[in-house]
């Protein structure tokens, strides 16, 4: 009888350590997430279209202008809190033919006395209209400084492609703007998405 | 050392040893048992006195007695309140009271241990506590407004109650681990001789699924809330675009642990439901393999498709397809398990005693969440469902009959196993009747109102919901109120009532049933001998 008791515990002692073991391994687990999220991602192609590069790309251009279809694109604005910035949009949104070239000025403001670089990232919701929106001229395919108190306004030449869904009758860009590194405000021509990447090795 | 086999001599030589040193330094299965028990109860008041606080400020449209950052917090305190310190620990205690009786175990295989998953309960309460708390008083910071998925960056932002939330929820997977492992370990060791894994009932197996489920996803949200710990002040960027880090991220782990959570509230449940239907239909379990086949298949899928709970997100098509296709599969191994029970009660001697009652409500109930969780899988129908009222009736209806009403069918099915009396079965069924009615009342204008276009964890309403509201209000003061009742029952049979008899059920099948009620302090001290 005592003999099996002992024996109960050690077999008891070995499922604890394996069951502990795979405790362990669910927690490293956890953190080993983080990077396989990314890869995942890249290898099945599921990435964001920021990651594939695939923002300010033109998939389709076409000359038409579509004078039937309306088409809503609304402007959202968020600074990061780290940016002691104001940015907002001329107005919160327009409606515009396919194909035409319309312009819209965004404002900026540095709420600090100091000077300070920032850079805004754009995307587009939903995701699918990203690469019919192009954008021909845009303050986001540039570094900004502001000096302490500075104000700016910012214009943006855009255009959505006349082969837009029809299923598509509205879409939203929105500009997240995140400050840049004392640093790394020497030259480097910065398009957006390794923006991300370069402020993350640093 | 010394100490500690002192005390463990002690349990082998002695009675029930006296005072709080009982409690406090109890390794006895039942009375650790009796401890869990007693802390979801004490929790489920709690979590319930918040819910109706939530339902009275929705009661009409417009703010009459919370601000919304209390409301959400309140919002957030329910539901961890209820998941982590009802619910679990409930179905902790049933396993511990029940599992080593079972089995034929003498009593758990890891008992100190057991003793420190349970008391660790306690101090994790306070903290939880602590963080509703904290915000009253000055330099508090802000309230917890993030809801119980504390998705930064929301979550980055709240003051120190985040703090508190963050280790309390470190302390409750601690002790829902060390839980599990002892579970497992028992269930794995401890068997009567003769007793295979397929000879073992069906409430052992339930909890032998939840345990692996448990010890499998816990550590993940514990890694989770580690990280959003380091990103909220050791200047780490895991969620933080600002820095390379993606919000999304901590969205996967949450729900990597949160759906399998849903499994984990079910299956203790479906475990008691497999007792009490064969006992009352007075015929054994229809389909004992392919019920353990179901939940296995079950907890299999329902490890992978976590991220429909994420479809607005702005995932690949692929990527949502994969997810609807895998969370409509469950609902086929779901659904044996429910026509196992409509084919155990077929043709059945059936009495409906309390424990019936409850159950055979949740084979409806439970199903009727089943159907708008299907609704809820399917991606386009999301879009408009996502966060709205839709959502909560769903989940309290899967949650409530799932794994709350279950739970309450292994209480007055056990109770007089427990205790050594009969409940008033009177009151017993009058408590199933307010209960059941006032929970249908409660949640079920909630469909409407989500369909609607009602949004959920927002303190405020378009007038045009008022009267659903007011409806939905009513229903959950009584509802709330009816588990008064509850604990009267209990009290009462703990004082008193009809003897019962060592099987204390007619129909009732299983070794816990050969042993006195109440058990003696230690039982199975010489295995039985399965045939």
């Amino acid at each position: 009888m005592s003999e099996s008791m002992a024996d109960n515990r050690s077999k008891n002692r070995r499922t604890t350590l394996i069951l502990s073991l795979v405790v362990v391994a669910m927690f490293g687990f956890g953190f080993a997430l983080v990077p396989l999220y990314n890869l995942f991602c890249q290898i099945t192609g599921t990435q964001s279209l920021a990651q594939r590069g695939e923002i300010g790309k033109i998939a389709q251009v076409t000359d038409r202008v579509d004078e039937n279809r309306w088409v809503t694109v609304k402007f959202d604005t968020t600074v990061n809190p780290n940016l002691p910035w104001e940015f907002s949009a001329e107005t919160a949104k327009m409606r515009v033919h396919p194909g035409q070239t319309y312009e819209i000025n965004f404002h900026a403001r540095n709420r600090s006395s100091a000077s300070v670089t920032g850079q805004a990232i754009p995307s587009v919701a939903p995701w699918q209209a990203t690469p019919y929106f192009s954008k021909m001229e845009c303050f986001c395919f540039n570094k900004q400084r502001l000096e302490g108190s500075q104000e700016t306004t910012m214009p943006l030449r855009f255009m959505v492609s006349a082969d837009l869904p029809p299923e598509i009758n509205s879409l939203t860009l929105s500009y997240s703007f995140m400050r840049l590194k004392e640093e790394e405000q020497g030259e480097r021509k910065s398009d957006s998405p390794q923006l991300i990447a370069a402020n993350q090795d640093k | 050392m010394s100490t500690t086999t002192l005390s463990h001599d002690e349990a082998h030589h002695h009675d029930a040893p006296k005072g709080w040193k009982r409690w406090l330094f109890s390794t006895n299965h039942k009375d650790i048992g009796t401890l869990y028990l007693l802390f979801a109860l004490t929790m489920l008041f709690l979590g319930g006195a918040s819910a109706m606080l939530i339902r009275m400020e929705l009661f009409m449209p417009g703010i009459q007695m919370l601000d919304p950052d209390l409301y959400n917090n309140l919002v957030t305190n329910h539901a961890l309140i209820m998941i982590f310190g009802a619910v679990m620990p409930a179905a902790a205690g049933l396993a511990n009271w029940m599992i080593p009786m079972m089995i034929g175990a003498p009593d758990m295989a890891l008992p100190r241990m057991n003793n420190l998953s349970f008391w660790v309960l306690p101090a994790a309460a306070t903290m939880l506590i602590l963080s509703f708390v904290v915000p009253f008083f000055p330099g508090g910071g802000t309230q917890i407004n993030t809801g119980w998925t504390l998705y930064p960056p929301l979550s980055v932002q709240v003051g120190m109650s985040m703090d508190f939330l963050i280790f309390a929820v470190h302390l409750l997977g601690i002790s829902s681990v060390l839980a599990s492992i002892n579970i497992i370990v028992t269930l794995l060791n401890m068997r009567a001789p003769g007793m295979s894994l397929f000879k073992m009932p069906m409430f052992c197996w339930t909890w032998l699924v939840t345990a692996f489920l448990l010890i499998l996803v816990v550590p993940v949200l514990a890694g989770g809330v580690t990280m959003l710990l380091f990103d909220r002040h050791f200047g780490t960027s895991f969620f933080d675009a600002a820095g390379g880090g993606d919000p999304v991220l901590f969205q996967h782990l949450f729900w990597f642990f949160g759906h399998p959570e849903v499994y984990i509230l079910l299956l203790p449940s479906i475990g008691v439901l497999s007792h009490v239907i064969p006992a009352f239909a007075r015929k054994p379990l229809f389909g004992y393999k392919s019920m353990v086949g179901a939940m296995l298949a079950v907890a299999t899928i329902g490890m992978v498709v976590w991220a429909h709970h994420q479809y607005t997100i702005g995932m690949s098509l692929g990527a949502v397809t994969y997810f609807m296709i895998g969370t409509i599969l469950i609902s086929i191994p779901v659904g044996l398990m429910i026509f196992n029970f409509i084919a155990t009660m077929w043709r059945g001697a059936m009495t409906f005693e309390t424990p019936m009652l409850f159950a055979v409500g949740i084979v409806l109930m439970f199903t009727f969440g089943g159907l708008s969780g299907v609704m809820l899988a399917v991606v386009p129908a999301d879009m408009q469902y996502h966060d709205s009222m839709f959502v909560v009736a769903h989940f309290h209806y899967v949650l409530m009959p799932g794994a709350v009403f279950g739970l309450f069918a292994g209480v007055f099915y056990w109770l007089p196993k427990w205790t050594g009396h009969m409940y008033d079965e009177k009151l017993g069924k009058l408590f199933f009747w307010i209960n059941v009615i006032s929970f249908n009342i409660t949640f079920f204008p909630q469909h409407f109102l989500g369909l609607a276009g009602m949004p959920r964890r927002i303190v405020d309403y378009n007038m045009i919901f008022t009267e659903f509201n007011v409806v939905s209000s009513i229903g959950a003061m009584v509802f709330g109120l009816s588990h008064l009742l509850f604990l009267y029952i209990i009290i009462k049979t703990i004082r008193g009532g009809k003897k019962a008899e060592k099987r204390a059920w007619e129909g009732a099948k299983g070794l816990e049933w050969e042993l006195d009620s109440p058990p003696a302090f230690h039982t199975w001290t010489v295995a039985p001998q399965i045939k």
